[in-house]
């Protein structure tokens, strides 16, 4: 197989000809198949590639994907309330300026010196969580909340020196399914095995006497979410994590970053570790792909060498002039050389931790508060309209912030019907919890943020009162 | 503050070497070796060394010991020592090393640095075990403890690192060689004991992986795999080394470091037990021999452990030895395969080929022996 | 140009504040929309909604810095970030620091991407399931695997996919309890071991021979056994030495009874030359945001895809993208499967990203990327040859793919200059570090370029003037290596202050605690 001649790419350099030849003359080869024989033949492809012909010139390459792009309707043509773990908030135009630079964009693992920038960026993240948290110790978030739960879960484990966990029912379905895989709790005997809490289904809250009776001396922790994936504030955290702090558990918290403006942080309850997702701190959704997962924790010897994360440090330069950055490198400590699996780390969110920090600058303290009252109200008002139609219920206290679950037994619908006939009136209904909460009836998750105005609102509730005449 | 350098030099150290006698140990043989013409080469090995640290002249102070022990170098490399003891001049002996090493102790250098052979090593650490920490430049011709660097500029560029905070510390073999079977073209090692020396490698940041474990961290990791996969019908014999003893030392065990003990369901069977013993106690038994690698050549028996003899070694099995070794004790190797030699061409030709050794909680390694 | 031809380059020095010194009380960065009046009226306070103990007692301590300055401040930070875009990023081995298409960032940023909710009806997405399904159809025929998933976020993370899969799979034969050790090599990537201890294996690692820096066939026998569960390998492996054994390592371990995985970190040197299908794995992993184009975004986002042969489909986390002739679906129901790995899909930007590269570049010019990979790094090894201190490891393998690892050994035993110290020299003059390897360094002193496909022979005759000339300072004037940086903008770093539990802080917070408010000088 010769050389092929092509004209050149514009994206490979030494495509053209001429610069090809001469490289492979300096080297001391007339073919590239003379440096190809390192592979034997009885491995090589001896055919071309079976793909597409390319779509070479930028300008048809655009119009292609863009075409098949625009077969999506997108939550800025429908009006969605979609949450789930996945929300729609604003991203300021400043966010989306920083998150574009072609510095940060394409950087990768260059250290404290070359990349000065974006370890600082790390830092300021890592600092403006702290805050928001009230807590000393923040690592670089991994790929998503699942995962930050899943090693959040196991971190415990080995600091608890236990294998079992509890885990409220009101988690995330897909969060849950995440933290199985990396308890490896469906296999005999498990790496970690899980229990779940129950909670009342008036309430919504965690049934205590159900965590008391079956929380033991094998317990690592107790993970719950606050608000919980049906929107629900939970407000008995205190005696929680007194449960799990008698019996010698950790007390493993969720939480939506962009409502604490104006909930307690769960350190204020006794939470030992906290995890949850920047998605809403100015990443746009991207298809469930603008996510990452946060770990924070109370500053100790016990936590620090648990991280599975990096955790970046401040350090100051040998001259005195100035400071820099790097990966805490700390003292292991000796449990952690029995733990039967070290977990693991590698590329994980850099692009959208640096966006994170952009946002929580921009916001402030006035602002992060500001926004978590503009969510309650109109997700409040929203549910008010929407229990004002018959045949609607909206369950559980009013104690929700941004999301409630809306019930639609009484008019003979499922969540399927009513959300395939929304889409007619362009709205995303919320997400249908029916099959994942079963003991709910046919009932819908509905997600209400700052880009909600009222006449949105009142446009869900008049179209739903169509849907279900 | 200010951090404390001690300088020892042997002068005496690697006089046999150029006129091919083997080592300067007792007054009859370095009179010959005079007699033949022999010159000191401890002299220029120790400047060699200490040029590497004339960046630091001004940021530490250096203890020294008077005349040729020190003070001539220090003042060569336009060092303003500290010295201390006296010596008789042209009449220097182990004596003094010991006593200059236990006062640099006392005076708290932060280092030691000497230059001389595997005696003059052996000198230093009965005067002060692993209380410090020492580098060695080679200027001896019995080279085969594991406390020296390559060359003299090496020892002196590991000495600028470790004073700067750069590395950290670890431990290495004292051997000792036994001197008329040396000097009849063989080799018969001992273990003499460990002196801590700066680990060379450097305290890196890898950015795109997570933390790499220290040394300590790796053996409490290897003593554990052993010790979770330890069967109550088994005898264990553990052979001399830091890494094999970190089992004993987990399991709250007192030990031999030197030496080689036996134990039984986590409890001790014997202390520094012999060949005699050894096979007295695996009669008819079933048991498993965990060793180590001895020394930077790579040797897992024949070197230090010798107790362990091939006849005990027949009786055990090969699929009975445990092979440990921490990552970095086996990159030491450079790729070099690891090393037999029980006496017993039969033994050793059993013992080659691929093994697989423990190297973490959960991790092993496959590597040749050869 | 300096004396030596390289340039005079100077990093960008602003002594930037930390965000949270910045600003004065009472500053802010955006105005929040209130909720209209109706609204208001109607719900009456938020506050009223909170249970009492759970309401928040005093405002979070963020900075409180007005817009104009966040942006200068964000600005001034990427400023002194050194992207691959600005430089001639060849010595990231194993990292492949390519060009990413602008047009590509261009498409992810259309808001028929970026306003996509994953949990939108399947008829409203048709456009992405479309282009996620034609992408695991390529990635099908670049690998030859039969089904692929693109919920991993990375390539450890698709590793330990692999590792799960293969746990499973034998769960389902019912030998898991006999099967719990994984082998690998020394010189795949340390994800390779990591990740199935994550998963609860225990890992033998088998070290190269000397001569070759490739493990043995010989080594390979002696770590099988029946508790093999299976073979987790990069090939070429970090070394850019490609084993021309691994059919046969393969087929070793299936005859043990144990699954392979292809860790392909290391694929810019194979496209339409050599394939996971061909050396007989069961399933494979690339790096999306390495060969395929997608950024790297200061570590992430990223996508570490995984393949499997069919036989092995069942068992990929849910949802798999199907095409029914005429629509897309997400299918839930596999029967095997190791449920989720990630909440979602995966980060869908770096496939989208990706299928526009793949169908920009086609098969022809495809294959020219991995020959022009391949030419480049050989031609880099020539250029290398002659400069003082540096010896390419394993010189008896002549030839390498897509990267080569180098020993600074010599130079160290010269001149007591360390790889670290030439890392942290040669950012002077304008190209980003190198990565020396992972440890344990079995080559010592090491470096690992990787002369990807973006690069023009002048950035790689650059690039080895850069480490020519920092060698050449080593011989001559060792400290001004030793000291480095002196171009960037800061000096050496006080490494105990990483250490040091009195020292570390990992937040401002805990910083101040800490240093009782001494800040920069």
């Amino acid at each position: 197989m010769s050389d092929v001649m092509r004209s050149a790419h514009p994206y490979i350099p030494n495509s053209v000809p001429e610069t090809r030849e001469g490289m492979l003359k300096e080297i001391g080869v007339s073919d590239v198949e003379e440096l190809l024989t390192v592979i034997p033949q009885r491995l090589r492809l001896n055919r071309s590639l079976n793909l597409p012909r390319p779509l070479a010139a930028e300008s048809d390459l655009r119009k292609h994907v863009e075409e098949i792009l625009l077969k999506n309707g997108t939550c800025k043509e429908y009006l969605s309330f979609l949450g789930a773990g996945c929300w729609q908030h604003y991203v300021p135009a400043v966010v989306d300026e920083i998150a574009h630079r072609a510095e940060f964009v394409t950087a990768y693992a260059g250290n404290t010196y070359s990349d000065l920038g974006k370890w600082q960026a790390f830092f300021e993240f890592q600092s403006m969580m702290g805050e928001l948290l009230e807590m000393d110790m923040v690592s670089l978030p991994t790929f998503d909340w699942g995962c930050a739960a899943g090693f959040a879960v196991r971190m415990a484990s080995r600091i608890a020196d236990r294998d079992e966990v509890l885990i409220s029912w009101t988690v995330s379905p897909e969060r849950l399914a995440v933290i199985k895989n990396f308890c490896h709790s469906e296999y005999v005997p498990a790496h970690i095995s899980i229990k779940q809490v129950g909670y009342d289904v008036k309430t919504g809250l965690l049934d205590l006497e159900d965590l008391k009776a079956k929380i033991s001396s094998k317990t690592a922790a107790i993970y719950f979410e606050n608000p919980s994936y049906l929107g629900l504030i939970e407000s008995q955290g205190e005696e929680i994590s007194k449960i799990a702090h008698d019996n010698g558990a950790e007390c493993i918290v969720g939480v939506d970053p962009i409502s604490l403006g104006v909930l307690a942080p769960p350190a204020d309850y006794g939470a030992d570790i906290v995890c949850g997702d920047i998605q809403p701190l100015g990443l746009h959704m991207n298809y469930g792909g603008g996510v990452g997962g946060f770990i924070a924790s109370r500053d100790g010897a016990e936590y620090v060498s648990e991280y599975p994360t990096h955790l970046v440090s401040i350090a100051g330069t040998e001259d005195g002039t100035g400071f820099g950055f790097g990966f805490c490198t700390h003292e292991r400590t000796l449990y952690a050389v029995r733990e039967k699996g070290k977990d693991f780390t590698g590329t994980t969110v850099g692009l959208w931790t640096i966006a994170a920090a952009v946002y929580l600058a921009l916001m402030g303290p006035a602002g992060i508060r500001e926004i978590g009252e503009t969510i309650i109200q109109k997700s409040h008002y929203a549910a008010r309209r929407l229990s004002e139609i018959p045949r609607v219920r909206v369950l559980f206290s009013p104690y929700f912030f941004k999301e409630f679950v809306a019930n639609f037994d009484d008019a003979k619908k499922t969540v399927r019907e009513v959300d395939r006939r929304l889409i007619d009136h362009k709205i995303f209904g919320g997400k249908d919890v029916t099959s994942e909460f079963p003991e709910l009836g046919n009932s819908a998750l509905y997600a209400v943020t700052d880009i909600h105005t009222r006449d949105d609102l009142d446009r869900l509730a008049r179209s739903l009162e169509a849907v279900l005449r | 503050m200010r951090k404390k350098l001690g300088l020892i030099v042997n002068p005496i150290a690697g006089m046999g070497g150029s006129v091919g006698l083997k080592g300067t140990d007792g007054e009859e043989i370095l009179r010959k070796a005079r007699q033949l013409g022999a010159a000191p080469t401890a002299h220029t090995r120790a400047v060699e060394a200490l040029r590497e640290l004339s960046a630091l002249k001004g940021s530490i102070e250096l203890f020294t010991y008077p005349h040729d022990m020190g003070e001539e170098e220090a003042k060569e490399c336009s060092f303003n020592p500290v010295v201390i003891g006296s010596i008789q001049r042209g009449k220097t002996s182990a004596a003094d090393t010991k006593n200059a090493a236990r006062e640099m102790l006392t005076r708290g250098v932060d280092l030691l640095l000497f230059a001389g052979g595997d005696g003059t090593a052996r000198d230093i650490y009965e005067a002060v075990g692993d209380r410090l920490p020492v580098i060695g430049v080679p200027a001896g011709v019995k080279i085969h403890s594991g406390v020296f660097a390559i060359n003299p500029r090496t020892a002196g560029q590991l000495a600028v690192s470790y004073l700067r905070g750069e590395v950290a510390t670890s431990e290495a073999e004292v051997m000792d060689i036994d001197e008329e079977a040396f000097r009849q073209n063989r080799i018969s090692a001992r273990l003499y004991g460990y002196l801590k020396i700066p680990h060379d490698e450097q305290l890196v940041q890898n950015v795109k992986v997570g933390s790499v474990p220290g040394e300590h961290e790796s053996m409490q990791a290897i003593a554990w795999e052993v010790i979770d996969n330890m069967q109550d019908d088994y005898l264990y014999i553990i052979g001399p080394g830091t890494t094999t003893k970190a089992i004993m030392k987990e399991l709250q065990l007192s030990y031999t470091l030197l030496g080689v003990d036996v134990i039984q369901q986590k409890q001790p069977v014997a202390l520094d037990a012999n060949e005699a013993r050894l096979l007295e106690l695996i009669e008819g038994k079933k048991a498993k021999i965990i060793v180590s690698v001895i020394g930077g050549q790579g040797y897992i028996f024949g070197r230090g452990n010798q107790q362990i003899s091939p006849r005990v070694i027949r009786k055990v099995g090969k699929d009975n030895i445990i092979i440990v070794a921490t990552e970095s004790k086996i990159a030491a190797l450079k790729g070099m395969p690891l090393l037999v030699d029980t006496g017993d061409r039969e033994v050793d030709e059993m013992l080659k080929g691929y093994s697989k050794m423990v190297t973490g909680y959960g991790r092993s390694a496959v590597y040749r022996v050869a | 140009m300096s004396e030596a031809g390289l340039r005079r380059y100077h990093a960008n020095v602003w002594e930037e504040p930390i965000i949270m010194q910045m600003g004065s009380e009472g500053e802010r960065g955006i105005a929040i929309p209130h909720a209209e009046k109706e609204i208001q009226k109607t719900v009456g306070s938020a506050q009223s909604y909170i249970p009492a103990r759970m309401k928040r007692r005093r405002d979070a301590a963020l900075p409180q810095v007005s817009q104009p300055h966040v942006l200068r401040h964000y600005l001034r930070l990427s400023q002194q970030t050194l992207g691959m875009a600005l430089n001639i990023d060849i010595g990231m081995g194993t990292c492949t620091m390519k060009y990413s298409p602008q047009v590509n960032e261009e498409l992810l940023r259309l808001p028929q991407f970026a306003d996509l909710h994953p949990f939108q009806d399947e008829d409203t997405v048709q456009g992405i399931l479309q282009i996620m399904y034609e992408f695991s159809r390529f990635m099908c025929e670049i690998s030859g695997m039969d089904e692929f998933t693109f919920q991993p976020g990375g390539g450890a993370h698709g590793i330990y996919t692999n590792a799960c899969m293969i746990k499973k799979y034998h769960d389902v034969n019912g030998e898991l309890k006999q099967r719990d050790e994984i082998i690998s090599t020394i010189f795949s990537h340390p994800a390779d071991a990591a990740c199935p201890a994550t998963a609860d294996f225990k890992v033998v690692s088998l070290y190269p021979d000397p001569e070759t820096g490739l493990p043995d066939v010989e080594a390979l026998k002696a770590a099988v056994s029946k508790r093999t569960a299976g073979l987790m390998i990069t090939n070429p492996e970090d070394t850019g030495i490609f084993n021309p054994m691994i059919d046969e390592f393969v087929n070793i371990i299936h005859e043990a009874g144990g699954l392979c995985a292809y860790d392909q970190a290391n694929s810019n040197a194979l496209f339409g030359i050599a394939r996971a299908r061909e050396s007989g794995f069961d399933m494979c992993h690339f790096n999306i945001h390495k060969a395929f184009s997608s950024p790297h975004g200061c570590m992430g986002p990223a996508c570490g895809s995984v393949g499997t042969k069919k036989e092995i489909a069942d068992y990929l986390p849910v949802p798999i993208v199907t095409f029914d002739g005429s629509r897309y679906h997400l299918d839930y129901d596999r029967k095997h499967s190791i449920g989720k790995v990630r909440c979602f899909f995966g980060n869908i930007e770096t496939i989208l990203r990706a299928y526009a590269w793949v169908m920009g570049m086609g098969p022809d010019d495809l294959r020219q990327v991995s020959e022009t990979s391949i030419i480049n790094t050989n031609y880099l090894i020539k250029k290398m040859s002659s400069v003082q201190g540096v010896t390419m490891a394993y010189p008896k393998q002549a030839r390498r793919l897509d990267q080569v690892r180098f020993s600074l050994e010599k130079l160290k035993e010269d001149t007591g200059v360390t790889t670290d110290d030439v890392a942290r020299r040669m950012i002077d003059f304008g190209v980003q570090e190198y990565f020396t390897s992972h440890h344990p360094w079995i080559v010592p002193e090491p470096f690992l370029p990787e002369p990807c496909d973006t690069y023009s022979r002048e950035d790689i005759d650059y690039w080895v003037e850069v480490i020519r000339h920092v060698c050449q300072e080593a011989y001559k004037n060792p400290e001004i290596v030793k000291s480095a940086p002196h171009n960037h903008a800061i000096t050496k770093i006080n490494r105990q202050d990483l250490d040091d539990p009195d020292r570390y802080a990992m937040t401002w917070r805990a910083y101040v605690r800490k240093s009782k408010g001494k800040g920069r000088k």
